[in-house]
């Protein structure tokens, strides 16, 4: 009893809180975060009757007959490769509009670059919901809808202002005496671009390649308005007609939920600071 | 000269794909269209119409209804857990990436997950039923027209609440250490320092995180459309699935697209609420 009235006065003496219960809160917040993913492992090493008799807990007799059926039924050999497609060509496509964009309004001295700065703001919060319908309309007639470069240069419309204001930021804070020097040694400006500024910036690049990979990987509404063919659906939208064909087989549909994320979440594990860093920068979309 | 060749393909993709369709919806809000073909000058009868429509008025009312809940439990999460992630140093990056794994999975994953878990018979009622908890066994969350709204609202708030921990963790992680030590010396407890600390410290990020959720539920689209597609019966049906069946469903596209004008105005008028809230030197 003295003990513990001891120990509390030291406490307050000390005014240094015990912070046992921050990270009680912080663990339950975690476990709200993560618990419903760790289920998702669960159903999907889960035969249909398992799932039956026991809903949500961990697998009693694992099965791992879900992955290959997911995979055959859920056409992941074809949507996979499409979504693989989509996301490469938005990121090359983003790095080249973003990076020459960047590039002449850092270091070009391009003329009105407030007014451009103030038109990506615009464009990046601009909702889908103003230029949807003249945008089916124009690539109908364009004949793109059904086709993957015509959602790739959605993608690239999409996530390359948010990716140029991002990358802008990087070049300014880059030093110029490498690029003046090779300017002296008379290159051009576009071989200033790749052989100088380039290799000095690819962090700046990596990130937005992350992002908008991400983005382009995880694309749910472009992806259902403008492509109907089953063989060039990407991930997203084949889940979704395969999740209603195999209606509440939560072992089939979490198998083929792990197929689509784990990719993201690999990359995601190993390059956490980057993504964190370059999506809260202002990729505030989804 | 250059420059401007520098930044030809940002111009040319971004006015083919935003700029001019912006422009063109405009025009095709005042006519009478189906989407392909002609489209017929109709002037304001669109505009008429919505202004007359009960689905558009309770599709909005839904979109208010989303906002309320996004402006209290993503913020109050987000804030709790930042506010307790920036009492720590241990471990502190291990739940950041906890908390932000959510984020960076598909919306149809995610939906499809929560739909598991609240299967009315094979989710989360049933499993606390067998413990003796049976008020949640066979309840329908996404197929009742009461709770569909909320239920759908869980899982993109489940999605969304991490990535507003990291926005408001980075603001107070700018939060001058000395101001905390400064209300301590004055004798404050812990929620007093939250309230008179730190909350003003935050107000930038505070009221950006503010604009973007009300901003991102009048545009809501993605988690809606997928599990409930609107239903039951319009219950959880916001302006942005109401708008896109009207152009894709019932063919009515120059209904839509002065629907999504509309929508538009109104984000727009959030942002020059802002701007004048800035320009009244509020230090947002």
């Amino acid at each position: 009893m003295g003990d513990l009235s001891t120990l509390a006065r030291g406490r307050r003496q000390r005014r240094e809180p015990s912070k046992i219960p921050y990270y009680i809160v912080l663990i339950l917040l975690a476990l709200f975060a993560i618990g419903p993913l760790v289920v998702l492992v669960f159903n999907s090493l889960k035969s249909n009757a398992e799932i039956g008799r026991n809903p949500l807990g961990p697998p009693l007799s694992p099965v791992f007959d879900n992955f290959p059926t997911a995979w055959s039924q859920g056409n992941f050999a074809t949507t996979l490769v499409n979504s693989t497609i989509l996301t490469t060509g938005t990121i090359v496509g983003v790095c080249i509009i973003a990076g020459t964009a960047a590039y002449a309004m850092a270091r070009l001295d391009l003329p009105g670059t407030d007014a451009v700065l103030l038109y990506l703001f615009v464009a990046s919060a601009l909702p889908f919901q103003l230029f949807i319908v003249s945008l089916f309309f124009l690539w109908s007639t364009l004949q793109l809808t059904n086709t993957l470069f015509g959602l790739i240069v959605i993608y690239w419309a999409i996530f390359s202002p948010f990716a140029t204001l991002l990358l802008r930021s990087y070049l300014v804070a880059l030093p110029r005496g490498f690029e003046d020097a090779a300017r002296v040694d008379g290159v051009s400006e576009l071989q200033v671009l790749t052989r100088v500024v380039l290799p000095l910036s690819w962090p700046g690049f990596l990130t937005i390649a992350l992002v908008s990979g991400l983005g382009a990987w995880n694309e749910f509404f472009f992806a259902i308005t403008f492509i109907q063919d089953e063989n060039l659906k990407p991930v997203t939208t084949s889940f979704l007609a395969f999740q209603s064909n195999f209606s509440r087989d939560w072992g089939l549909t979490s198998a083929a939920s792990i197929l689509i994320m784990l990719p993201v979440v690999v990359l995601f594990l190993g390059l956490q600071r980057r993504f964190i860093n370059g999506i809260t920068a202002g990729g505030l979309k989804g | 000269m250059t420059a401007w060749l520098f930044m030809l393909p940002l111009i040319v993709v971004n006015v083919l794909v935003i700029l001019g369709p912006s422009v063109a919806t405009i025009y095709f809000s005042f006519t009478d269209w189906s989407g392909i073909g002609s489209a017929d000058w109709v002037g304001l009868q669109n505009y008429t119409e919505i202004v007359a429509d009960a689905d558009f008025w309770s599709a909005l009312m839904h979109n208010l209804i989303w906002t309320a809940i996004f402006l209290t439990f993503p913020v109050g999460m987000g804030l709790l857990g930042a506010f307790l992630l920036s009492q720590i140093t241990r471990f502190q990056m291990v739940f950041r990436v906890l908390y932000f794994i959510p984020y960076v999975i598909a919306s149809v994953v995610n939906a499809a997950l929560w739909q598991n878990i609240l299967d009315p018979t094979r989710g989360i009622g049933s499993v606390l039923a067998t413990v003796g908890i049976p008020y949640l066994d066979g309840v329908s969350f996404f197929g009742s027209e009461r709770l569909a709204l909320p239920a759908v609202a869980f899982v993109d708030n489940w999605h969304w609440w991490g990535f507003v921990v990291l926005l408001f963790l980075t603001a107070l992680q700018s939060v001058d250490k000395e101001l905390y030590e400064a209300a301590k010396m004055d004798g404050a407890n812990r929620w007093q320092q939250f309230i008179n600390v730190t909350i003003p410290g935050i107000r930038a990020t505070l009221v950006f995180v503010v604009l973007m959720t009300i901003i991102g539920s009048l545009l809501v689209f993605d988690y809606i459309y997928i599990i409930t597609q609107g239903g039951p019966a319009g219950a959880s049906e916001v302006v942005g699935t109401l708008m896109y069946k009207e152009a894709f469903a019932r063919f009515e596209a120059g209904y839509a697209a002065a629907m999504g004008l509309g929508l538009s105005f109104m984000s727009g008028l959030v942002i020059l609420v802002f701007l004048y809230l800035r320009r009244r030197e509020w230090e947002i």
